[in-house]
């Protein structure tokens, strides 16, 4: 087998602002002191005075995301999910989710695939934060194709948006022609008529590979990829629990408040159906090598595999 | 406008800040009558801005980051011709424009939402890096509280206007020296402020907030002031103007009764004379 193209998305999005940078100039990026991690340097390569390093203080950087959004400026404030989402969540709500300012955040460096950093470091609760937010679009991209394709959706659109990347390397898994990126419409994967997998971010890659090894064992799945969890495609997902009558949402978040709750909360009200929640279980992370902790907290193929087989036993 | 005239319309501006207060049941008539000679200034003599096109290109931009005193903020707006007087009273009514706190999208004149102290600032930071970006010579200006100033978010946003050289931001800090739990010395002291915006490399200028010439002076100075951000710490008197309420840290967040409100607006008809 052919060795799989892996690239972190936090890349893809670095890539993406310098690709768009040329294409908008009045495209501004900020970033706290990390324009290596978040990958925000690219951009600042190509565009040096677009490139605002605010230092570390990113509640002061919503804030200035928001007067330069008052002013027809496109920022994207770029930090680590935590302090993106975490440490600013008041000034995301009060600055720009409030007001409705055009502010994008590119938020790197979520969930426990961090890695070594550690618990506080791995925010496992951003979306759940954003997805509070009155008019806050969310999206999780899975792999290098979707991030870029999101942060182009991200410019095209009017309004605050939240995008989450990672810092692992993952599979390309959208590079294909078909590929087609609209915000608020999920993709379905993988046909099946046993159980819907509902996957974001690097969990979709995960999912698929969990797909075939169940259909080893018998079990059809259907795997959709929802990549935009605000607002989400309630269409698709009430369909899909109406097809296999049981859901199984993955994410790499806590099972609270992120992808598992959104479809549950449509689910309950639109189509009871039953639903298991795979993710971080109400929990800090550790320090670790990525892979390792995928595998340790189940994120993995084999972990989701493991869950859905008891799931459906 | 000669100092005679922007008196009177202070004064004005200060009635309008009783009755909404007074209609609204609740409110913060304190901080907004300590910096009513301040929005008068800003609003009739040094901003650039048209009622009529409150949303034009070139405008001078001003954000209330202390978001409390919007009364004092409305009134002004509504006596400089950007909304009926008369609407004042229905500040704080449900389906009512006047939020309690700013809002951009709804009240015409408003360039920021605020209201959660310390954020003012940096949003009127960003606007001001975007007309250096754009090479705009829009200036803007920003309303901080002394108490607010015991925010972090107020430093960092003062490091990086100071760092970047922002000589088209102003800074004003109301310093009256009251916040809601008592005098700003007792609770946790800002002072002393002059030093603390000179060691974020601001230009810093310490006026009497409720004397024209030393306001005009200031505002002066701040517009020739290059290569540095202008901090003007204006010292004033909370409910300045309204005899009960000046010095008093219970009147920042009160509306007055039936009967206060009469005392009240009989001191300004008076003032007015």
């Amino acid at each position: 087998m052919a060795e799989v193209k892996k690239i972190a998305t936090r890349q893809s999005y670095g890539n993406a602002l310098a690709e768009f940078g040329a294409e908008y100039d009045n495209l501004v990026v900020l970033d706290a002191d990390l324009a290596g991690a978040t990958q925000t340097c690219i951009f600042k390569k190509a565009f040096p005075e677009r490139h605002i390093d605010c230092g570390i203080a990113e509640c002061n950087m919503a804030g200035i995301a928001a007067g330069l959004a008052t002013t027809g400026k496109i920022p994207f404030m770029s930090s680590f999910a935590m302090f993106a989402a975490g440490r600013a969540f008041e000034q995301v709500r009060n600055s720009i989710g409030y007001p409705h300012l055009n502010v994008k955040i590119g938020a790197t460096h979520a969930g426990i695939s961090v890695g070594e950093d550690g618990a506080s470091h791995q925010c496992c609760e951003d979306v759940a934060l954003m997805r509070t937010i009155p008019g806050m679009t969310v999206i999780v991209p899975s792999d290098d194709v979707e991030a870029r394709a999101a942060v182009k959706a991200a410019i095209e659109m009017d309004g605050p948006c939240y995008l989450r990347f990672g810092r692992l390397a993952v599979p390309v898994i959208n590079d294909n022609d078909d590929y087609k990126f609209e915000i608020g419409k999920g993709i379905v994967l993988r046909e099946g008529k046993d159980v819907a997998l509902i996957a974001s971010g690097l969990e979709v890659a995960e999912t698929l590979e969990a797909a075939e090894k169940l259909a080893a064992d018998g079990i059809d799945a259907k795997v959709i990829n929802i990549h935009t969890i605000k607002p989400l495609d309630e269409d698709l997902v009430v369909a899909a629990a109406k097809e296999t009558g049981k859901v199984v949402t993955i994410e790499e978040h806590s099972v609270i408040g992120g992808l598992g709750s959104a479809v549950c909360d449509v689910l309950s009200e639109k189509c009871p159906t039953q639903v298991l929640k795979i993710g971080v279980n109400d929990t800090f992370g550790e320090s670790g090598p990525a892979k390792e902790l995928l595998k340790k907290y189940e994120l993995d193929a084999e972990g989701i595999y493991k869950k859905v087989k008891a799931f459906m036993a | 406008m000669d100092n005679l005239e922007l008196k009177k319309t202070a004064n004005e501006v200060r009635k309008g800040i009783v009755t909404a207060v007074y209609n609204a049941k609740s409110g913060h008539p304190g901080g907004s009558l300590s910096a009513a000679d301040i929005y008068t200034y800003l609003y009739f003599e040094e901003l650039n801005i048209d009622p009529k096109n409150p949303r034009k290109a070139d405008r001078d931009r001003f954000v209330l980051s202390k978001g409390h005193t919007a009364p004092g903020y409305y009134s002004t707006l509504a006596n400089r011709g950007f909304f009926p007087v008369e609407d004042l009273k229905t500040l704080r009514h449900t389906g009512s424009y006047l939020q309690g706190h700013p809002n951009m999208n709804e009240i015409p004149g408003v360039d920021m939402s605020s209201g959660s102290l310390g954020q003012g600032i940096s949003c009127a930071v960003g606007m001001a890096l975007s007309a250096k970006l754009s090479g705009d010579d829009y200036r803007v200006y920003t309303l901080l509280g002394d108490g607010e100033i015991q925010e972090g978010q107020v430093w960092e946003a003062a490091m990086f206007a100071g760092h970047r050289k922002l000589d088209n931001l102003v800074v004003i800090v109301d310093n009256n020296g009251l916040q809601i739990d008592g005098n700003i010395e007792d609770v946790c002291s800002p002072y002393p402020i002059d030093k603390k915006f000179e060691a974020f490399n601001f230009h810093v200028i310490n006026i009497d907030g409720h004397d024209f010439d030393q306001i005009r002076a200031a505002f002066n100075e701040a517009r020739e002031t290059k290569g540095m951000p202008t901090a003007i710490i204006a010292k004033t008197i909370k409910g300045k103007g309204v005899s009960f309420m000046e010095n008093q840290a219970g009147w920042h967040g009160k509306a007055p009764n039936d009967e206060q409100y009469e005392i009240a607006m009989a001191d300004l008809e008076k003032a007015g004379e």
